[in-house]
């Protein structure tokens, strides 16, 4: 883990003193920074907070709750930004594909405006195929079986090229099995495409297979 | 966050301006009317009374007064009693059986069945020519003529009760079906492992929290019970009638100062139903302290096998009525010579059809215009309410429920009528935009309460997952939630478009007579008594709304074919 008492870096996310509070509750602090391709685990049991760091960086935190301190991503503020304008990816616990899309269409939503339709069409296909899912782009996402629609949701993210992504459990519910290669996926991707990476979860073994710094609640 | 300054801010004032303001206009009119106050919109016309005390009296002191407002009151707490007891039983009966789902989607369609048609319906049954009565004649019951009997428009108000039990009946079925989700009815096993029967299991671990949901319908069924206009002139007592329809005939008096007793009766037509939802309110204190004593003395009940066939018997009944009431008008629309002991038509004819052709016409398009417009309009702010809502973060509170069912817990002769003042006062009476925003103040809490529910329990994480890809909150309500909720946001439209096809009063009041619809028409029709005609309007009546609820079902099923995210799952 990169020491937070170093001169700010300007690349990946930055939780400059963030603490969270439920009215006059504090929840949680935290004082961290997250590089290029790292993926900080956050560990905690549930009720701790976790899922509403989540909330607070993506900028979704519940009117209840309120955030002070200062979150940075590549030097730049993002605490008063909108969600949208952010450009901070989130992996749930369920894939969330969209239902009324098809697998294709899910990936074409997340794909940056712009470009010709073929162009756009090309990408999100060659998203899929990396994650080994090209023949599956005009299927329904309801008959796609759990791997399958965690895959997707990852590519999705992927494809909306975030500068960092957060992870809110996201192997939890899935079988133990497909739990390991989607980690590893998981693993593969963020550091290949340098996303400075913060994965909440309470299972010990997801620390172990991601191998990168640890920060219990 | 940044939401503060969406232009959605201004919605729940909307709303309140669109479901209050009516109701402080209409109380001010019949006060200022009956009253005789000076000065105010409602003193315009009038013939200065002789005293001020003088309309109240002139109310009570018309012959029959407490027979007519004695019937009001009965029949709100008969039919309210009658319909909740028959749908609670068979709920209570049905609903850990496959059987539920199925019978509910039966039940559905009757729902767009418009009052004035079930009523028509029952009418051509059971009267002493009706159907049934023809069925059994001559051979069984000898009768060559129809029989002198009472048995519609009865002085007692029965066949009014249960032409309005048919259509409450789903109303209840539907509100209950809304809040059961939020009960969990695995409790009925735990009491009937401790031999409970089935149906006290349910009254005991199920039924206090539902009735709780449901209590804010069952008074308004009672308020419309009590106050019906259309249903009272078809199947209601004639001599006299109920208070309701005197104070329609006071108001429609060529002679002007029988307004300020209009006024006076349209007030007290609210003391009478608020007399009737206080009876209710005590009835269940009596019922809760009943079943309390009986459940710490732990009584079982567990002989409740007929109470079980009686409450299938009558819900079956309740439909097979309402459709075959239907039927029954379809068949006089086309029916040439059907004479009296004939339990079919001798000749068929189009001759109706063709008669009231353009009439049918005429009146078809404007009760269509006017419920789509009502319809959409109502939706989109419907829409505006429950986005606001999300964004703001806020659930309606207890007191914006009550506003919600405002409109629909006052007696419309007393709404409408108050708010007629006004209008009248301004001419802006007997336009089609001012029946549309009348209109309005109906469907948009049917369209709420049918959406808010959907709306609500949404996975609003998808609306995260969009954001944080970079949409706004339109794109995302646009893209993702609007599309995904299309099956219950189309329900709710064809609901709205079915209320407003139903309603009577408002169209007559507000249209100032000049914005016939087909559902004005057809209770214009029924003092004539010309079956064939009545045939005619109400078919297409009821038409209209089951074309709207049928496309409201395809277009998502032919949207979404290869979607099966969006297909309904059974409830089990």
């Amino acid at each position: 883990m990169t020491d937070p008492t170093k001169k700010p870096t300007p690349a990946g996310l930055q939780l400059d003193n963030v603490e969270i509070f439920q009215g006059p509750r504090k929840l949680l602090g935290m004082h961290a920074i997250i590089g290029p391709g790292e993926i900080l685990t956050l560990m905690g049991a549930s009720g701790s907070g976790k899922s509403t760091l989540i909330s607070a960086i993506a900028g979704f935190l519940p009117r209840s709750f309120s955030c002070t301190g200062n979150i940075l991503l590549n030097g730049q503020s993002i605490t008063s930004l909108p969600a949208e304008k952010r450009r901070v990816g989130v992996l749930f616990q369920d894939p969330l594909l969209f239902p009324h899309f098809s697998v294709l269409q899910n990936i074409l939503f997340a794909l940056p405006p712009g470009g010709k339709m073929a162009e756009r069409c090309d990408k999100a296909r060659s998203l899929l195929h990396d994650i080994s899912m090209g023949e599956f782009a005009d299927r329904d996402p309801d008959t796609l079986s759990g791997g399958q629609k965690a895959r997707v949701a990852l590519a999705r993210v992927i494809a909306s090229r975030p500068n960092a992504l957060l992870l809110d459990e996201p192997f939890s519910k899935l079988d133990a099995d497909l739990r390991d290669s989607m980690r590893q996926l998981v693993s593969a991707e963020v550091t290949r495409r340098k996303i400075p990476t913060l994965l909440v979860t309470h299972d010990k073994a997801d620390a172990i297979a991601i191998d990168g710094p640890v920060l219990t609640l | 966050m940044n939401a503060k300054s969406s232009p959605l801010a201004i919605v729940p004032a909307l709303v309140l301006a669109l479901l209050l303001i009516p109701i402080g206009v209409a109380t001010l009119s019949l006060l200022g009317t009956a009253l005789d106050w000076k000065g105010g919109w409602w003193s315009h016309s009038l013939e200065p009374l002789q005293s001020a005390s003088g309309s109240f009296e002139a109310v009570l002191n018309t012959p029959g007064f407490w027979t007519s407002a004695g019937l009001s009151y009965w029949i709100g707490i008969l039919t309210a009693l009658i319909s909740l007891t028959i749908v609670m039983l068979f709920i209570a009966t049905f609903l850990s059986s496959g059987w539920f789902v199925w019978i509910w989607g039966i039940m559905k369609p009757v729902l767009a069945v418009p009052h004035a048609v079930a009523a028509f319906g029952l009418l051509f049954l059971i009267a002493p020519s009706g159907f049934l009565i023809r069925l059994v004649s001559p051979e069984l019951s000898g009768f060559e003529r129809p029989p002198d009997w009472l048995v519609v428009n009865d002085p007692a108000g029965l066949s009014l009760a249960l032409g309005l039990i048919l259509k409450e009946i789903p109303f209840l079925f539907f509100v209950t079906m809304a809040a059961l989700p939020q009960t969990d009815f695995r409790r009925t096993r735990i009491a009937a492992s401790m031999g409970y029967g089935r149906i006290w299991s349910w009254f005991l671990s199920v039924f206090p929290g539902v009735y709780l949901q449901i209590r804010l319908p069952v008074f308004a069924v009672i308020a419309f019970a009590s106050s019906t206009i259309d249903v009272a002139l078809i199947l209601g007592p004639v001599a006299p009638p109920t208070l309701s329809v005197r104070i329609l005939h006071w108001m429609n008096d060529p002679d002007l100062s029988m307004r300020t007793t209009a006024a006076a009766g349209a007030i007290i037509q609210v003391a009478i139903t608020l007399l009737a939802v206080l009876t209710w309110w005590a009835g269940e204190y009596l019922v809760l302290n009943l079943g309390r004593m009986a459940a710490l003395r732990g009584w079982r009940f567990k002989r409740d096998k007929f109470l079980r066939f009686l409450s299938s018997l009558l819900m079956a009944t309740s439909v097979l009525v309402v459709s075959v009431g239907l039927v029954l008008l379809a068949l006089w629309s086309f029916a040439g010579v059907w004479r009296f002991p004939d339990a079919l038509p001798r000749v068929w004819t189009l001759r109706s059809w063709s008669a009231e052709a353009s009439n049918l016409w005429a009146t078809g398009v404007r009760a269509t215009i006017i419920a789509l417009g009502a319809a959409t309009l109502s939706l989109a702010l419907v829409l505006a309410s429950l986005e606001n809502e999300y964004r703001s973060n806020r659930r309606a509170t207890r007191l914006a429920w009550w506003t919600i069912y405002v409109p629909l817990l006052v007696p419309q002769i007393a709404f409408v009528g108050g708010l007629s003042v006004l209008f009248i006062r301004f001419s802006i009476d007997g336009t089609l935009w001012a029946v549309i925003l009348v209109h309005m103040i109906f469907t948009y809490p049917y369209i709420y309460l049918t959406l808010s529910d959907p709306w609500n329990t949404f996975d609003t994480r998808y609306l995260s997952v969009a954001r944080s890809l970079g949409k706004s909150m339109n794109r995302a309500f646009w893209t993702i939630r609007l599309p995904i909720l299309l099956r219950p946001v189309l329900a709710a439209f064809a609901l709205g478009f079915a209320v407003s096809i139903a309603q009577y009063l408002p169209t007559l009041l507000i249209g100032a007579g000049r914005q016939p619809t087909l559902t004005t028409e057809a209770i214009a029709l029924a003092s004539g008594g010309n079956r064939r005609v009545i045939g005619t309007y109400a078919l297409v009546q009821t038409l209209l709304p089951l074309i709207v609820f049928a496309l409201a079902n395809l277009v998502p099923k032919l949207l979404w074919a290869n979607r099966a995210g969006l297909q309904v799952r059974s409830v089990e």
